[in-house]
């Protein structure tokens, strides 16, 4: 039982972290969420440079060959230093799509190109009334010759205004909230009958409004089986999630240092506020917080994932306690932080506001909490033996 | 990162859990799991039996001691594979006065006629010993502690009063933090470490009941009571830093998650037979929620946990991290009596054991959760307050 790096996983750690120091400090950050674009592509140039663009993709296709423990790694750098290029989108998300789905042509001809920094894809599954259910699905997919017709909306698709390509969830068949008959097609972003609806997101990220309108994908373009998307759907999110929630574990982390170090300097009544114990009190709960958080990340990191109901179970366990910790951590932060945790100048709270998107993405905590509840409490029995004994 | 169990450690497992299964004394469970269920008082023999027979194999009694000293040295793995299946088979846990408190003190700052006279003792379970450090005046701030031990020739007089000793009903023998020098510059510089024989004429021991009835901790009197020079560990007002020794030395278990997990394990059994709205209990979203809410906080603590022996074991040693899981290993361990409680409803109501009634009433499973309920209040107090934990986080983790 270890829960030490790799010597190949240092190096990634050390690689990414020497990225954010080098190319994202604080003014370079603000200008590029300012820029029109919302992302340099200078910096994904060197993500593929790097190798950063391949780490959960398979050998062979040019790949890393990586886990989630290695995405943790780059996620968790990527929240210390907020870099909003839309590598979750990309990398995790439609890449883990791709992988999981894609015939060996799809892989073969977009894997390589996603390394290689050359495209970007995201994936549009929300819809204005599904919430965080993935089986909600209204947008439609109609065969009409040998091509489908697809209408519908898509909601705060991230990364989509950035992305060469489009993976969209739609309904080849059965009612709203079925599970099955669900399909993925990879559509080109400039395709007709696709309108995209670019904004910039509260915590200075990019997403788009999606609007499908008769657009026309060819039979080819369908990733996966017809109607078959939706388990593949739900694995990649849970494993998106884990990376979202290594992000946010990075996050916490400089929340938690920053305000300790913050309480040590500021001076009122005559001394630095961190000697009142009432601040220390609170600076250590934001590090129990902390700690937890990180604990059952590596819980759901290192549980097996490959086994559906542990994935399930760990993933929801995971985001459910994480977002009660982004809470915590976050709201500590902007308060301990005084006057200078509510403005947008200083740090603090830009980091707090990603925390926070972060806990609302895939599913907030009572929406995982509820998973999890209904992965763990169903079909208790009672036992006449162990029941009868006291609780010490 | 890696936490699956190596083959050895699965053997380890198998090993323990074929021991626990031969050797636990069925008598034993029945014994302690009746006397629990009526909230009557524990006998010394409860409390030692498991451990006598685990001191007769392998040192399994001390897990964390080294083999030159008797114990089984297990690497953190094992020492956690080794609390999970005596958790698991709910064996009574081994009493950590002289285990995981004077022991290693002995063995670390002790003189070798020390060693020889108490180590086998402890070890085996045939030597019952209580602690001595709380002073009605003297809580969280020990270091004001005023039990004095004067130096009468080849003796120490030792008076005053200590409090809170933990079935020192039962003990052969105290660990003491005494004062030596009232004058030192600092308070914690005057003060010695000293084992006193409970047999000693001037020791009186009185009960303190606690709010569910029971009685496990007591006043500890001293009346001119005469302990040889040659019960000083280490050197003459030196205490402090024995104490402080002994406070970060043995921590891995102090989160007791196997324990919480096991509880959590009934509750949900319970919950399933009690009913509410006409359902079983464990449907209802409130309850569920906070169910689950106790089983999210123990998987993180069982991880943070992992992670401070996973350290351990690559010799960085537990800092004063070990705070935290006392802070949150009792906060669960509270929750989760609380949520015991809870799911029996009416029949939390009930206190039998007393002298007014001896009859049994109402589901089985349900006598005596309030009880353990209240009793668990203490868990947040003893070992240093939780606020007590939190400024030691602040000063030894956070630099504040």
């Amino acid at each position: 039982m270890n829960f030490d790096y790799t010597e190949e996983q240092t190096l990634l750690d050390n690689m990414v972290t020497s990225f954010v120091r080098d190319n994202y400090d604080w003014d370079t950050r603000c200008n590029i969420v300012k820029s029109e674009e919302g992302w340099k592509e200078e910096n994904w140039k060197q993500f593929a440079e790097l190798g950063l663009l391949g780490v959960p993709f398979d050998e062979a296709y040019g790949g890393l060959g990586g886990k989630s423990a290695d995405l943790m790694i780059v996620m968790e750098q990527f929240g210390k230093g907020l870099v909003v290029e839309p590598y979750l989108p990309t990398v995790v998300l439609a890449g883990g799509l791709i992988s999981k789905l894609g015939s060996e042509e799809q892989k073969n001809s977009i894997i390589p190109e996603i390394i290689s920094g050359n495209i970007r894809c995201a994936f549009a599954y929300a819809e204005p009334q599904s919430r965080f259910d993935l089986n909600d699905v209204k947008t439609s997919a109609v065969l009409n010759g040998d091509d489908y017709v697809l209408n519908g909306f898509k909601s705060v698709v991230f990364g989509a205004g950035m992305a060469s390509h489009l993976i969209i969830s739609a309904r080849t068949e059965g009612e709203q909230r079925s599970e099955s008959g669900i399909t993925l097609f990879i559509v080109d972003t400039k395709s007709e009958g696709l309108t995209l609806q670019n904004y910039p997101t509260i915590d200075e990220y990019r997403a788009s409004e999606v609007i499908i309108e008769n657009l026309k994908v060819s039979k080819d373009n369908i990733l996966g089986k017809v109607n078959m998307a939706y388990d593949a759907i739900e694995e990649i999110v849970d494993i998106s999630t884990i990376a979202a929630c290594s992000e946010a574990v990075g996050i916490l982390q400089v929340l938690k240092d920053s305000t300790t170090e913050y309480c040590k300097n500021r001076k009122q009544f005559g001394q630095s506020i961190a000697k009142n114990q009432v601040i220390q009190h609170r600076l250590v709960d934001m590090m129990i917080e902390y700690e937890q958080a990180k604990s059952i990340l590596y819980m759901a990191v290192t549980a097996d994932l490959s086994n559906s109901d542990e994935r399930r179970k760990a993933v929801s366990a995971a985001k459910a306690r994480i977002g009660k910790a982004i809470k915590f951590v976050g709201e500590s932060a902007i308060q301990l932080h005084g006057g200078m945790g509510v403005v947008d100048e200083y740090m603090v709270s830009h980091y707090f506001k990603r925390a926070t998107m972060i806990g609302v993405l895939f599913g907030n905590t009572d929406y995982h909490m509820k998973r999890y509840m209904t992965l763990t409490q169903s079909g208790i029995s009672s036992s006449d033996e162990a029941i009868s004994v006291s609780v010490t | 990162m890696d936490t699956a169990f190596s083959n050895e450690d699965l053997k380890f497992q198998s090993e323990i859990r074929d021991f626990i299964k031969t050797n636990y004394p069925r008598e034993l469970r029945d014994s302690i799991n009746s006397k629990r269920k009526l909230g009557k008082e524990l006998s010394r023999e409860d409390l030692t039996a498991w451990h006598k027979i685990l001191g007769k194999h392998n040192g399994w009694s001390a897990p964390s001691w080294p083999k030159q000293y008797g114990g089984a040295e297990f690497t953190p793995t094992q020492k956690y594979i080794f609390e999970q299946e005596c958790a698991k088979a709910e064996c009574q846990y081994i009493m950590p006065f002289g285990i995981n408190m004077v022991g290693p003190v002995i063995y670390t700052f002790g003189n070798e006629e020390q060693k020889t006279q108490h180590l086998p003792g402890i070890l085996s379970g045939e030597v019952f010993w209580c602690q001595g450090y709380s002073e009605p005046g003297s809580g969280s701030d020990l270091a004001s502690l005023k039990t004095s031990a004067v130096k009468e020739g080849d003796h120490y007089i030792v008076n005053g009063q200590k409090t809170w000793t933990t079935m020192a009903q039962y003990a052969d023998w105290i660990f003491c933090l005494v004062r030596t020098n009232p004058d030192a510059e600092k308070p914690q510089q005057g003060i010695s470490f000293l084992l006193i024989d409970m047999k000693t004429p001037g020791v009186t021991v009185r009960p303190i009941k606690l709010m569910d009835g029971s009685h496990e901790v007591n006043e500890t009197w001293f009346d001119n009571v005469k302990v040889p020079v040659e019960n000083l560990i280490g050197q003459e007002n030196m205490g402090w830093t024995y104490a402080k020794f002994l406070l970060a030395h043995e921590r891995s278990g102090i989160a007791g998650v196997a324990r919480s997990k096991k509880a959590i394990e009934r509750i949900k059994q319970i919950a399933s037979s009690e009913m509410s709205y006409g359902e079983p209990l464990i449907q209802d979203p409130a309850f569920k929620a906070k169910i689950a809410a106790a089983e999210l906080e123990l998987s993180a603590l069982e991880y943070t946990e992992l992670r401070t022996l996973a350290k351990d074991s690559a010799g960085k040693g537990p800092g004063p991290e070990s705070s935290l899981l006392k802070i949150k290993g009792t906060d669960i361990q509270q929750a989760v009596t609380e949520l015991a409680m809870e799911a029996v409803g009416y029949y939390a109501n009930p206190h039998l054991g007393t002298t007014l009634s001896n009859e049994y009433v109402g589901p089985d499973y349900a006598t005596n959760l309030s009880g353990t309920y209240f009793n668990f209040r203490k868990a947040s107090i003893y070992g240093g307050s939780n606020e007590i934990q939190r400024n030691i986080i602040a000063k030894m983790v956070l630099g504040l």
